[in-house]
């Protein structure tokens, strides 16, 4: 039974891009508002099968509780963790300033 | 520093709690001390002498969010979990999973943060918490779920350290990575007058619990338990809850008592006005003891939670659910009745130790060797006093080692009372352990008689007066001669030795 609310919106694309910092033009907009709402459609199809019996799964993997002992292993080099930086400043990476407030 | 500078009109308290009702909630963050952090291998900061002071050493791929690094889960951190889960008396989840938290902020490489969403590890529990007057309060626990701290951020070039108008700021990884288990109480009703104790006595009785537990370091100061305090207020007799604020990063027992009381306050004046509490983020000022506006509730908080693909389900077995609940330490409270008779302190005298938050301390420093009677003196007389005076909890300010080998330099009569107080200064302001401080500033008690026997008879000789009187039995004249001596001596002696030496020489 098709659900109208969970219909992608082009609204809803301009969201999520706002929020996933990615900026999108007008037309990229509504072809992915389109594209989006195929794979709802697809998932719909296997809600239709799953029955009330089969439990609800994140996971394609019959696998649970991969786990590490809690022991010290390899660690970078303060100069290794900077490599990769644009920017640094006394052992430490140098961001431009923040807009906005403390997470 | 925006909302910083703006005063607050504040309501006095009793009538705030004459017109509405409090509602609380409590986020706690605890940084569990496990070898290593939650999803990699680097060694973890929050572990029990660890010094992570070089920024950006503590980190592994994973922490940075390096491409192509995948998570994965410690062991340890999970029991650590299940068994705070337990000792907060809730159920264990049978299956639980991760989820991604998403947003942008520079003090995660990955632009998420790996946290437990709609199914945490430990779910509907309660907490005993015993007030000032020995009365208890079962608060209600919601949650409690594993998720990993984020970097420490450094805000350069603006006004004390804030991140309004700095220039730039300075990112160190070492912190991102360290498990954390996020404790949520539900809403607290009925506190009324008491909302501001029973946020502190919460806060106090979660640090003793994880200390009990062995799983955390558990030191405020250093971000080991960290606290948000939601509070809302409700007209009497309204049914409908008000509009929370959210103040964050209240991170000592003292301020979460403070900042309750204040956002009542706070709240109470602006809607006796007609006004509106506005949902929002409150930052916790130490300093002036205030709160200021953060950030508004937005299109910023939604954050996209989603199972987290990179890892699998945690499912602990009946088996360990039940090891762990075999090998949970007593609870606070009963662990307090306990300690009370064995340390044979009267109901009060407990109660004002257990009230100045420093039982833990004083539980150390007798572990360390010291008698009950003289750690509670020094805990709760110099130790309180200093701590009182700068506003800070007295646990920040010096180790129970060093109280310990302070009060058995006093027992060894190497300290007067008056010498020990100097040198617990000294400690304070971090010159080292107490006998280091009594060699570097020489304070030592003189206890060699015949310096003494040299300053009394000098003394002695300069008073004829006093001592005809002493030789006539007028003993109670002494006095004048043991002051001089112990002038003379510049304190560093023993004011009993010098008295019987002084009545002998008198007489002689």
């Amino acid at each position: 039974m098709p659900d109208a609310s969970l219909e992608i919106t082009v609204a809803d694309v301009q969201h999520l891009a706002g929020l996933a910092r990615i900026a999108l033009e007008p037309g990229e907009i509504e072809h992915l508002a389109g594209e989006l709402n195929q794979i709802v459609d697809s998932v719909r199809k296997v809600q239709e099968v799953a029955t009330p019996d089969v439990p609800a799964t994140s996971h394609p993997l019959p696998l649970v509780n991969v786990l590490r002992a809690d022991e010290v292993g390899a660690v970078l080099t303060q100069q290794q963790v900077l490599s990769g930086a644009p920017d640094q400043q006394d052992g430490r990476f140098r961001v431009p300033a923040i807009l906005g407030e403390e997470q | 520093m925006a909302g910083a500078s703006t005063k607050d009109v504040l309501m006095d308290f009793d009538e705030a709690l004459e017109r509405f009702e409090p509602v609380l909630g409590f986020e706690v963050h605890v940084e569990l001390s496990t070898a290593t952090k939650m999803f990699s291998a680097a060694p973890n900061p929050a572990a029990p002498g660890a010094d992570s002071t070089v920024p950006n050493s503590f980190v592994a791929p994973v922490d940075m969010g390096l491409p192509g690094a995948l998570p994965l889960v410690n062991a340890e951190a999970v029991r650590y979990s299940i068994s705070l889960g337990l000792a907060l008396g809730c159920s264990i989840a049978p299956s639980s999973r991760f989820a991604r938290k998403n947003y942008f902020y520079p003090d995660l490489g990955k632009n998420y943060q790996i946290s437990q969403y709609d199914e945490p590890i430990a779910f509907e529990g309660s907490v005993e918490v015993e007030l000032e007057d020995g009365t208890t309060w079962v608060v209600p626990i919601e949650r409690a779920h594993m998720e990993e701290d984020a970097g420490k951020l450094t805000h350069v070039g603006g006004a004390t350290g804030r991140i309004q108008g700095a220039d730039h700021s300075l990112v160190d990884y070492n912190r991102a990575g360290v498990p954390l288990v996020e404790i949520v109480t539900k809403p607290i009703f009925g506190a009324e007058h008491r909302a501001p104790e029973i946020g502190k006595a919460y806060v106090a009785t979660i640090r003793d619990i994880v200390r009990s537990l062995g799983i955390s370091e558990a030191r405020m100061e250093r971000g080991n338990l960290r606290c948000d305090a939601n509070v809302s207020l409700r007209p009497r007799g309204q049914e409908r809850l008000g509009t929370r604020t959210e103040t964050k990063n209240v991170n000592s027992l003292r301020s979460v008592e403070r900042a309750v009381r204040y956002e009542i306050q706070r709240q109470a004046a602006i809607l006796a006005a007609g006004g509106t509490i506005i949902q929002e983020t409150r930052h916790w000022h130490e300093d002036t003891g205030t709160t200021s506006a953060g950030r508004p509730k937005s299109d910023a908080d939604d954050y996209r939670y989603f199972p987290e693909p990179d890892l699998l389900p945690v499912e602990p077995s009946f088996a360990l659910i039940e090891e762990l609940r075999a090998a949970l330490p007593e609870s606070p409270v009963a662990f307090r009745k306990r300690l009370q008779a064995d340390y044979g302190f009267t109901d009060a005298e407990f109660r004002d130790i257990v009230n100045a938050g420093v039982l833990a301390e004083l539980e150390e420093t007798v572990a360390k060797g010291a008698a009950p009677a003289q750690a509670r003196k020094w805990w709760l007389g110099e130790i309180l006093r200093i701590a009182n005076a700068r506003g800070v909890d007295a646990g920040t300010l010096v180790s129970p080692l060093h109280v310990s080998e302070l009060i058995a330099l006093v027992e060894n009569g190497d300290l007067t009372d008056r010498l020990a107080r100097q040198v617990l200064e000294g400690v304070i302001a971090g010159e080292g352990s107490p006998e280091a401080v009594v060699a570097a500033r020489g304070l030592k008690v003189v206890s060699d008689d015949s310096a003494l026997i040299a300053a009394i008879d000098t003394a002695l000789a300069s008073q004829p007066d006093v001592l005809q009187k002493i030789k006539d039995g007028k003993v109670q004249a002494a006095g004048a001669v043991i002051g001089a001596v112990m002038k003379a001596m510049r304190g560093q002696a023993d004011a009993a030795r010098v008295r019987e030496l002084v009545l002998e020489r008198a007489q002689s």
